[in-house]
């Protein structure tokens, strides 16, 4: 049995100290070992990005990374994003412009289009549709996706929530 | 408040939106991890296979005792296969699992399972449809006579006569390659053994949580009720989790031997590997044309390749029959004649996906449509104007009832949106730069939310098609809804809360909705087959009814009128024609706490009601605008336009999201995704960098124009919507590549339009590359 490594990484602003085997994924130790099930595993290889989370504010796969990469790095996940009950703009404009369907890929494309646009707040409508190529969805066919990105980006230029 | 016709947001979504959904995986607890071990050949004999010492696997011997899998059609072309659900002596194709490992994590189990050693004589693999049909082959099932496991044909009286008086004559070889349904979630299954009682809980992301129960349980020989199944939030299906799968029955077997809680979280290579594809298609078809256009008569040789076992509950002529029965599609044909073969393979077996034979069945139409436009020097919209069914009930030559639609206006409607004069000329000044433009049109009908009849006329030794719900307001006033129906991600909570909204005059936030639970709700037969708004709608409705109805008697005793004087809205029974009203969480309290005061009434407000339609079909056009690069064979979609005619929209943002992620999956079939192997049966498209689903930088934006036929046949006035988008979308793409592309006369008849496809048809056209 492989050795085990003890690691402290912070996600959502939390610190969680975890012993982990070398192999395991960040993924894997999100969920399991944080117990954050938001985040979701579809490919396990880098593809669809279902899994994508932020880590030191870069979206990252974290089915790619192994969890002891994550050695004293910020992870965020989507189950940060929210503040308290009220939601993320991210998160209102998915809702209110139908940006999810089965839900499977959300966490992925909200921490991907959170990540992007704190990097680039001014992204061009283009360039956000570019961006949220990076991960795939089968239910939506996209473009509630990009709408609702669009419109959370003008509302995060607009400034902080009331 | 009128809440049919709006577009609320979903009352699914704030938990979704928050990582709060609850997938399989999101439920393991603490159970054991379960591996599959799978056959690395497509067919061949177990000789033997070798287990590490102290480790906890099990073989098809271990299960000697299990059923195989075997679903039944009542009809004489019909051989029923038993698929064991794991093998003892043979494998039939590569990925089948043969052994299963339970280990204490996912990790240590897979570890494991690369070091069992499965001993298979390999054969010879048959792959392909040529090769399944031609003569002196061993069949793939040996106790087969033929590959042919379903076969329908009918011809009608004149058809011959059709062909001798055609003015023209053509003739289609069609292909569709096989496409993955591929959800984000794949299929997982988490069994939890209850030790007091025996019983086990079955977590699986499924579609069909009622069949699986049934099915599982008549495969172990248990009762139902020592079996639960749930279906927790679902991460898309399309068709791929309907069907009962080896997996999920050893899983409730592990359980119940072991006594111990089990997981199985299928992996990405596993979910295209071994659990079920669609669309292997190819269809011969002779159009016998008359001068103007007419198409008098449709002679269809289809063969659709149903994979190395018959899915269950749906068997294997669910494709093949599908295709006999629908292939006129919105065309008023009087002569036809067909030959449907359903035909086994060393292959993953075929199972329903979005659509089921009719993204090939239109493709073939819309494209033998074009091409006889072409012969007799007709517009592509006038020949089909000609063609199109106007007149309702229409009866096809199969049989088909069709009920009112608007075929004929959806397509024009279509071609004025995307103003053919100005884009034909604006397709000429392009081509003068060296661009190719081209318009592609697919019109089509779309049958859905039928029950029983229609499945009973299949032959189906189990016969789906009806829901029940139980509709029952506690004494707060609240409504709790339970629907044998499993939604998997389309929003039918949102919708159903609507419908029932306008019944009882509450909120629909007030309406919580319990389903996917065998435990919790009334048999039925969850998700597929664009029925759920159609049919679960109905149930809901009707069972709302009742309660309405029963409610206005108690407010009528109430306040001393009659209870067709009341109207129950915003939250209260009020009496037409006065100032009074009485709230309706005063009539639910009553209801339940002062029974004894309302004659004729027994206590409480619980109804149930069942829906049981013949079916409604929807119908729409679809038209994309696309861009060829002659030199890469590369296409780029720039305008793709639906109208579509689902009569009445319950929540007009749900519709067009099941429109937009229909076509985005048809564009997937049109362009991209197939399922390769070689030829000997290995899968050569196991991963997201093999197989392509598109993304959006691939798909554009949708445009969508709503036309809204009342149909008698749906009492929601709603018609379903969940597949017209997949089933259009391909010959739209591919017709507007042909138009695109007509400058050098070239014809496309095989999904998907690959560049690599395209640029073969240009070089044999003579277009060199400048490179």
């Amino acid at each position: 049995m492989a050795s085990k490594f003890n690691i402290d990484l912070t996600v959502n602003g939390k610190s969680h100290a975890v012993s982990i085997e070398p192999r395991r994924t960040l993924a894997d130790v999100l969920r399991d070992d944080c117990g954050l099930t938001g985040t979701h595993i579809g490919c396990e290889h880098g593809v669809c990005g279902a899994c994508t989370v932020l880590v030191d504010d870069k979206p990252v796969r974290s089915c790619l990374m192994f969890g002891v990469q994550a050695e004293r790095k910020a992870v965020r996940t989507v189950e940060g994003l929210a503040d308290g009950d009220t939601l993320h703009p991210l998160q209102q404009a998915f809702w209110e412009n139908h940006g999810l369907q089965c839900g499977f890929c959300t966490p992925g494309f909200l921490m991907l289009a959170a990540g992007a646009l704190e990097e680039n707040p001014d992204m061009s409508d283009d360039e956000i549709r570019d961006v949220l190529s990076s991960n795939l969805c089968r239910c939506t066919g996209y473009q509630n996706i990009v709408k609702a990105v669009r419109i959370a980006a003008r509302a995060l230029r607009a400034g902080p929530r009331a | 408040m009128n809440w049919i016709g709006r577009s609320l947001p979903r009352l699914e979504d704030p938990s979704l939106l928050k990582g709060n959904g609850s997938y399989v995986a999101d439920r393991i607890g603490n159970a054991a991890s379960v591996r599959f071990v799978r056959s690395p050949l497509a067919r061949g004999a177990i000789t033997g296979i070798e287990i590490p010492s102290g480790t906890v696997v099990f073989t098809g011997r271990d299960l000697s005792g299990v059923k195989p899998i075997r679903p039944i059609l009542h009809r004489p072309d019909y051989v029923a296969i038993g698929q064991p659900v794991l093998p003892v002596d043979r494998v039939t194709f590569c990925g089948q699992a043969v052994a299963v490992v339970v280990a204490e994590d996912p990790a240590r189990a897979e570890d494991i399972a690369d070091r069992v050693f499965v001993d298979i004589e390999g054969e010879n693999a048959i792959v392909d449809l040529d090769a399944a049909l031609a003569t002196g082959t061993a069949p793939v099932h040996p106790e087969a006579v033929s590959n042919v496991l379903v076969e329908g044909r009918m011809k009608t009286a004149g058809l011959d006569t059709a062909f001798e008086e055609a003015a023209e004559i053509v003739t289609l070889e069609l292909r569709s390659h096989r496409q993955s349904a591929a959800p984000m979630e794949n299929r997982g299954g988490v069994a939890v053994y209850d030790v007091a009682s025996g019983r086990v809980t079955l977590t699986a992301s499924v579609q069909m949580p009622h069949m699986l129960r049934t099915g599982i349980a008549d495969a172990l020989g248990m009762t139902e009720s020592d079996l639960r199944v749930i279906a927790p939030d679902v991460g898309g299906g399309f068709g791929q989790k309907m069907s009962l799968f080896p997996e999920y029955v050893v899983l409730v077997w592990l359980a119940r031997k072991l006594k111990r809680d089990v997981a199985w979280i299928e992996d990405r290579r596993e979910n295209f590997t071994a659990s079920a594809h669609g669309r292997d298609q190819a269809f011969s078809l002779r159009g016998a044309f008359a001068k103007d256009g007419r198409l008098l008569g449709l002679d269809a040789d289809l063969r659709s390749n149903v994979g190395a076992f018959s899915c269950y509950p749906v068997t294997c002529g669910v494709e093949p029959l599908m295709a006999l029965a629908e292939l006129p599609g919105p065309y008023d044909l009087a002569e036809y004649g067909v030959r449907s073969r359903g035909v086994t393979t060393n292959t993953c077996m075929m199972a329903p996906y979005r659509g089921v034979s009719r993204p090939m069945l239109t493709f073939s139409m819309e494209r033998l449509m074009e091409v006889a436009a072409t012969r007799l020097g007709i517009d592509s919209v006038e020949i089909r104007r000609r063609n199109l069914i106007t007149a309702f009930p229409h009866r096809s030559p199969t049989g088909l009832v069709y009920d009112e639609g608007s075929y004929l206006q959806a397509m024009e409607a279509a071609a004025k949106s995307v103003d053919l004069p100005a884009f034909r000329a604006r397709q000429a000044a392009a081509r003068l730069r060296g661009h190719f433009l081209g318009v592609g049109f697919s019109v089509f009908s779309e049958r859905t939310g039928y029950g029983t009849p229609a499945y009973a006329a299949r032959g189906m030794e189990i016969v789906p098609g009806y829901e029940i719900v139980d509709c029952t307001m506690d004494p707060s006033g609240d409504v709790v809804l339970r629907i044998g129906s499993s939604p998997h991600g389309q929003g039918l909570k949102t919708s159903l809360a609507q419908l029932v909204s306008d019944e009882l005059g509450i909120e629909p936030h007030r309406i919580r909705i319990i389903s996917g639970d065998t435990d919790a709700t009334p048999y039925g037969w969850g998700t597929f087959a664009s029925r759920s708004m159609v049919i679960a709608g109905g149930a809901s409705k009707l069972a709302a009814g009742k309660v309405a109805h029963k409610l206005k008697t108690i407010a009528a005793q109430l306040m001393e009128t009659t209870a067709e004087s009341i109207t129950l809205e915003n939250g209260w029974a009020r009496v037409s024609n006065s100032n009074q009203a009485t709230a309706i969480g005063v009539l639910a309290r009553a209801a339940y706490h002062q029974s004894h005061r309302f004659k004729g009434l027994s206590p409480g407000l619980h109804e149930s009601a069942v829906y049981d339609p013949g079916g409604t079909f929807s119908n729409a056009c679809h038209v994309a605008i696309v861009e060829v690069d002659i030199e890469t064979g590369g296409t780029r979609i720039e305008r793709f336009i639906v109208v579509e005619d689902a009569g009445v929209l319950i929540n007009p943002m749900i519709v067009d999201g099941q429109i937009a992620g229909g076509v985005a999956q048809g564009i997937a079939n049109a362009l991209f995704e197939e399922i390769i192997y070689d030829e000997s049966g290995n899968l050569l498209t196991a991963s997201f960098a093999d197989y392509l689903p598109p993304t959006s930088a691939e798909v554009p934006e949708i445009e969508i124009i709503h036309m809204e036929t009342v149909s008698p046949e749906s009492i929601t006035k709603a018609k379903g919507v969940g597949e017209g988008g997949a089933i259009g979308a391909p010959a739209a793409v591919v017709n507007a590549i042909v138009d695109a592309l007509s400058p050098f006369g070239i014809q496309l008849f095989e999904l998907p339009a690959t560049p690599q496809r395209i640029r073969e048809q240009l070089r044999r056209a003579g277009v060199a590359t400048h490179g």
